[in-house]
């Protein structure tokens, strides 16, 4: 901010000429000058709190971290730390825990993600019909979003209990034997997308509601009147519609599918939690990146860790556009 | 007016920006004391970091000595648990920031403690009137050149926790003595009674014990060397008594012995209170837990046996941060908490075996019984088994994450996965967990 208003000063604003007659010509040079600063600096007075503490918060920590990536460092003697340039990701390329996390990874934000989104499209439209109560239930729906992972998954964790829990008890009732939800795969994977579902469908349905109340009327009298069903309505008008929101959606759950972690830890409980149950059945990289750090105390494997799941989100990213630029060029 | 308008405007915005810088730049600023404790108008303050139930604060021993010395202010500082709280003290060991005058350490940590952070603490080599511990205790959180970084709180000695209505409704002897003798010596005889268990047990189906690592621990515990050998190298793929746990173990959790639960983890809870096992390896802190979890409906069906053979599982030091402003004091208070009576009145209180083999000698502690395990003895049991544990323990500096990655070990097996593949995975983790 100060090299920016010094700029200001000596680059654009020369010293008045000696000599130069009167003095309101001086009052009214200052003036202008207060005013371009006011109009110039300003701004950059406004947004700086912002750059400051994200250099401090994030932009550090991010350099920091893929610094500590290059070391072999523990977390008991920080100071220490034993350079090996890419040893920690040749290691990790080479480890099955991190493939088996980002199979994890993937397969519970695929379990969780689509059937929530799916939901949250459904849930949106219902909340968009003219309803009594609807605030009530815009209100409620937001309800799940608000509450603390940790409490939620912990609920959860109880309801999923393999001897006493409400669902196994229900199971049971209808003669079906009881499922061991902690320490098989895919019941376990299924159980943390419940968690994560219950959470987010209330969240996306309302962002789809609020685009659905922009859809102009409009097209709905036009495909009414064109004879198209409801179900036809939906598909053709408010789906296209809400297309930006959709795909705002989907990143967005994406990147939290990505950097999962509170559910699968709280559902584990305790060293399960860490390693994402016994036969790391759901650990996610989320999980990895924190067993690394705190349970094995290798700062420089987590760091890299870390790294990594950064890397597959700009993959991610990349491909996205790679897929979107040939398509508009096909069509 | 104008002009007073707009240089208020600049004044606010110059403001909020000075402001902003000085929100963060403040986050580096520091204390003159790195601990937060420090002496002020003849006042000390002393701070503490402690976790879990260590029954100093719980118990009102704070509060006695802050009555017994009045210039003294105490601050407490409880974590719930001890995995949150030792990454947190190992950072800030680090940073050199952030840490209390008094610190504790659990005794899975003591190793790397004396490893790589001794001179980060005080020395209690020859302090006056704090040679009353058991041999082995003290020498845990010694290092190598004779510095001694804490005194001890509290052991975990051995006994086996068991139902007496459970053991009448399979035909087994109920009295403690009796039970104690069917499994003296050897946690085989252990398993075998648990076969008889399985195969006599009349009713629903009732596991003869939780955890196959309950089991595995507890044998484990048993001998002088564990996962690393006196040299400090790892031996925990080669020990025969982790072998011979680990196979006795399997045998337990491949007949379906054991109830596979996860001990201090959802479901042990509740299986507690509603009876799905018949034993559970206890060790003298576990009780308190047993009791409470179990609750009122199962008083008295509760007994605590002797567990086959001796062994240490758990227990706690207190060190003394060494640039701390008031080491002396801190120090201080530190042996008066570790000292015999005070040790006795814990476990009175909460039933802590001490660590000083003064205290285990007193009367109270040698007499004391537990109402809720059916008036068991549970002072000479404790007692004895304290004095049944080997003189010499090697701790290593990763034991807490070996043992922790042994129990999931046997959870596979318990779920089905043969032996010696859960064997090669649980070494290979390790190796992962060391390296």
């Amino acid at each position: 901010m100060a090299t920016s208003t010094t700029k200001v000063l000596t680059g654009e604003e020369p010293p008045a000429p000696p000599g130069a007659p009167g003095g309101g010509k001086t009052a009214r040079r200052r003036s202008a000058l207060l005013h371009r600063l006011d109009v110039k600096g300003a701004p950059l007075a406004f947004v700086a709190p912002f750059f400051i503490v994200f250099a401090a918060f994030s932009f550090y920590p991010l350099v920091y971290t893929s610094w500590i990536s290059l070391h072999d460092v523990e977390l008991a003697t920080l100071d220490v730390m034993e350079w090996v340039a890419f040893d920690n990701y040749v290691e990790l390329w080479g480890d099955s825990r991190f493939w088996n996390a980002l199979q994890n990874t993937v397969t519970i934000g695929v379990i969780s993600t689509v059937p929530q989104l799916m939901m949250a499209l459904g849930l949106a439209h219902l909340l968009n019909y003219r309803m009594r109560a609807s605030l009530f239930f815009r209100v409620a729906s937001l309800v799940p979003y608000a509450t603390s992972v940790a409490a939620a998954a912990l609920v959860f964790t109880m309801i999923f209990e393999r001897d006493f829990g409400m669902i196994n008890w229900a199971l049971g009732s209808v003669g079906i034997d009881p499922v061991d939800w902690e320490a098989d795969k895919w019941p376990a994977q299924v159980a943390i997308s419940t968690i994560v579902i219950w959470r987010w469908t209330g969240y996306n349905a309302l962002l789809y509601l609020a685009a659905m109340q922009a859809v102009p009327a409009e097209r709905y009298e036009a495909a009414s009147i064109d004879g198209a069903s409801r179900w036809k309505q939906f598909t053709h008008v408010t789906v296209p519609g809400i297309r930006s929101t959709i795909v705002f959606t989907i990143v967005l759950s994406t990147i939290g599918a990505t950097q999962l972690f509170g559910e699968p830890l709280i559902f584990g409980q305790g060293p399960n939690g860490v390693t994402g149950g016994a036969d790391n059945q759901y650990q996610t990289l989320g999980l990895l990146l924190y067993e690394e750090g705190w349970k094995n105390y290798q700062m420089g494997r987590s760091a890299t860790v870390a790294w990594a799941m950064f890397m597959l989100l700009v993959l991610a990213f990349a491909a996205q556009r790679l897929i979107k630029r040939l398509r508009s060029r096909t069509s | 007016m104008g002009t007073y308008g707009s240089l208020r405007r600049k004044a606010v915005a110059t403001t909020a920006a000075v402001g902003a810088l000085a929100l963060v730049v403040g986050c580096g600023g520091s204390d003159d004391s790195v601990t937060g404790g420090g002496k002020k108008d003849g006042k000390v303050t002393i701070t503490m970091g402690l976790f879990g139930v260590m029954g100093l604060k719980e118990t009102g021993l704070l509060e006695q000595y802050e009555k017994e010395n009045p210039e003294v202010d105490i601050k407490a500082e409880i974590a719930g648990d001890e995995q949150t709280y030792y990454p947190a003290l190992q950072t800030r060991l680090a940073a050199g920031k952030g840490l209390k005058d008094i610190q504790g350490i659990e005794i899975g940590r003591a190793k790397e403690i004396t490893e790589t952070q001794a001179d980060k603490f005080a020395d209690f080599a020859g302090m006056a009137g704090t040679d009353h511990f058991l041999p082995w205790k003290q020498s845990q959180i010694s290092t190598a050149d004779g510095k001694v970084l804490g005194l001890g709180t509290d052991i975990g000695p051995m006994a086996v926790c068991y139902r007496k209505d459970y053991f009448e409704r399979a035909g087994l002897p109920t009295d403690r003595e009796e039970v104690g003798t069917l499994w003296e010596g050897d946690w085989k005889k252990y398993v075998e009674v648990g076969r008889t268990f399985k195969k006599d047990f009349k009713g629903d189906e009732v596991a003869f014990t939780d955890s196959a690592s309950g089991l595995f621990n507890a044998m484990v515990y048993g001998y002088p060397e564990q996962y690393y050998d006196e040299k400090g190298d790892l031996i925990y793929d080669r020990n025969p008594a982790v072998k011979e746990a680990w196979g006795l173990a399997s045998d337990a959790a491949e007949e379906g012995l054991t109830a596979r639960l996860r001990q201090f983890q959802p479901g042990w809870d509740p299986g507690l209170a509603n009876g799905t096992f018949a034993t559970a390896v206890c060790p003298a802190w576990m009780l308190s837990h047993i009791s409470e979890k179990a609750g009122e409906a199962n008083k008295g069906k509760w007994d605590v046996a002797r567990a086959p053979r001796g062994a240490n599982w758990g227990g706690s030091f207190l060190g003394v941060i060494e640039q701390s402003p008031v080491k002396e004091e801190a120090m201080k208070l530190v042996a008066w908490l570790t000292a015999p009576e005070q040790q006795a009145h814990i476990f009175q209180k909460i039933g802590n075996i001490p660590s000083s083999e003064k205290a285990l000698e007193n009367a109270d502690v040698k007499n004391a019984e537990s109402e809720y395990f059916g008036n068991a003895p549970i002072g000479q049991i404790f007692g004895a088994a304290a004095q049944e544990i080997p003189d010499k323990q090697v701790l290593g500096r990763k034991d807490g994450a070996i043992k922790d990655t042994f129990s999931q070990g046997l959870a596979l097996v318990e779920q089905g996965t043969s032996r010696d593949e859960a064997w090669k995975t649980t070494t290979e983790r390790i190796e992962k967990a060391v390296g």
